[in-house]
């Protein structure tokens, strides 16, 4: 069964003079259980767009998104999503945080307590323990990151969304930010749908990478299978023989096809 | 030594000294017409009444004397026509108060209803603009004439001179959450009430603190000049009294004390902002 199910999405934006800006044309895609997909493209292709349709926060003009059987008309608790801007409530200590979605996710179903536990053993999962009580301005920002995505996880969401979520942090950070996201989702076995810029991240994590034409009327130009088993381990990864065909792959997409395009204006 | 005059405390006292200075030797130096002092009126007023040439700028030495006898009888009230200069200042205090807590009373719940509702807010706006740029005096008589009484109306013009900057900047706080924690908000499910009072309330708070800062600098500039048109009592009337008996040096301590209470008063408000507000 399809986790996410995209059907003909188009999305129109209000745009100068007031013609449309057509961000979005014509997208479809299907994302299976358990299923980790990265959705690659340069910037301004409307790849956040598309996650915030996933997500509810915007609603297609066109077309629909089906999660898990209905139709997406505003954000739910099965879907859950981490920001670019780790976007934490700066009043709110780490476990608060996590807290918040928590609370609305299990409301009626879980004690106070149970509650409390469920958002200190998530930050616990990304290890966090030391900094459950702390507020985000006293944590650097690979651990504000680290709280996005425990508080994302602890909803327990069918689908996990994430937006560029290393893509603020050094290349180090970044690093170590995305083999705890491998692991972490070795465990909960999420269905991840995941934007990035990023070509090593995008063979390193996703199933699939679905490369986005430059918009606007952004489509999916191609979608790549990454053939080789989860998780996968960065240092295995870079000998593997299939990986520098994969790189080839996605580079011959973004900068020779999608920026011919780009600056030949077609 | 070179390193020490530089500090900028250190200028700050100098600066003051030469200030001193000039000022004594101006007004040492030319003096003014020795006042022709009635000895009965003297005795009423006190002994500065006769002592000091009346009607020049005294001198710092003159004002900082004038000080001291005014701080020590401060809290003097055995004679009800001639009160120590703290109950004046506790009387401007308390209608400030008064008038700042029902404004906040009134702002802050206003304010987030209008940052809510946008178009609440455009349908009111015209008003807010119109009666804004009111000069806070312009309403004392009608005031007077409504509430027949001084203290009422004084209370009154604090209240709407301070209620603007409170209502205004936590309607533009409540409506400018940043959009990333809107959309965690909205991501994770949050009901309207909590999202006003966790997100909406502690994301507008600095810009509430500072509407609250800016409120309670203008009502205590406004009530001296509210007290001198319409009251009995408080600094203001204080300083207007002072005049009509041509006591320069009253009035020049009666200057000096509004301005540390008013920086009191901002020190204050700053100190609760910066508690309350969040940090990134």
């Amino acid at each position: 069964m399809a986790s996410v199910d995209i059907r003909d999405i188009s999305m129109a934006f209000a745009g100068k003079n007031d013609l449309p800006f057509v961000a979005l044309d014509g997208i479809n895609l299907s994302v299976k259980d358990g299923e980790f997909v990265c959705l690659i493209g340069h910037s301004g292709c409307g790849k956040s767009t598309l996650l915030n349709l996933i997500a509810g926060l915007l609603l297609p003009t066109k077309g629909t998104v089906v999660c898990g059987g209905t139709p997406v008309k505003a954000p739910g608790p099965d879907r859950a999503m981490v920001f670019q801007s780790h976007a934490l409530l700066p009043w709110m200590t780490c476990v608060e945080n996590v807290s918040l979605g928590i609370r609305q996710a299990f409301r009626g179903r879980l004690s106070k307590a149970e509650m409390q536990e469920k958002a200190e053993q998530a930050l616990k999962l990304v290890h966090l323990d030391h900094a459950i009580h702390k507020y985000p301005y006293e944590i650097s920002g690979g651990m504000k990151q680290r709280v996005g995505i425990a508080r994302a996880l602890a909803t327990e969401p069918r689908v996990l969304l994430l937006d560029e979520p290393f893509g603020a942090l050094d290349a180090l950070t970044r690093s170590s930010l995305q083999d705890e996201l491998i692991r972490v989702i070795e465990k909960t076995k999420s269905t991840v749908v995941m934007v990035t810029h990023d070509i090593d991240e995008a063979i390193l994590l996703a199933d699939r990478v679905v490369m986005m034409t430059n918009g606007p009327e952004a489509r999916i130009g191609d979608v790549m299978d990454v053939s080789l088993d989860r998780p996968r381990d960065r240092i295995e990864l870079a000998s593997n023989a299939h990986y520098g065909e994969y790189r080839r792959q996605l580079l011959d997409f973004l900068y020779r096809k999608q920026l011919a395009r780009a600056e030949t204006g077609a | 030594m070179r390193r020490e005059l530089t500090r900028p405390w250190v200028a700050s006292v100098l600066l003051l000294i030469a200030f001193l200075a000039i000022w004594q030797f101006l007004t040492a130096a030319t003096g003014g017409p020795t006042a022709n002092v009635d000895p009965e009126y003297a005795r009423l007023a006190g002994q500065s009444a006769s002592q000091e040439k009346t009607g020049a700028i005294p001198t710092p030495v003159a004002v900082a004397k004038r000080g001291y006898e005014l701080l020590i009888n401060a809290f003097d009230s055995s004679n009800p026509n001639n009160l120590g200069i703290a109950w004046h200042l506790l009387y401007s205090l308390g209608r400030v108060m008064l008038g700042y807590i029902l404004a906040v009373l009134v702002a802050v719940p206003l304010g987030f209803a209008l940052g809510l509702m946008p178009k609440l807010y455009q349908s009111l706006n015209p008003f807010i603009q119109i009666l804004r740029p009111v000069s806070p005096l312009a309403w004392m008589p009608l005031a007077l004439y409504v509430f027949r009484d001084s203290s009422v109306s004084t209370i009154f013009i604090i209240f709407i001179c301070a209620i603007w900057p409170m209502l205004i900047n936590t309607a533009v706080g409540a409506a400018g959450v940043r959009p990333e924690w809107v959309n965690v908000s909205r991501v994770f499910g949050v009901g309207r009430l909590e999202h006003v009072a966790r997100i909406v309330f502690p994301a507008s708070m600095p810009m509430i603190m500072t509407g609250m800062r800016i409120s309670i600098g203008i009502a205590w500039f406004v009530i001296v000049a509210a007290e001198m048109v319409g009251a009995q009592s408080g600094i203001g009337y204080f300083i207007w009294n002072e005049w009509n008996n041509l006591q320069i040096a009253s009035m020049i301590v009666a200057i000096v004390l509004i301005g540390i209470i008013g920086l009191a008063l901002d020190v204050g408000l700053s100190w609760t902002a910066s508690r309350l507000s969040f940090r990134e």
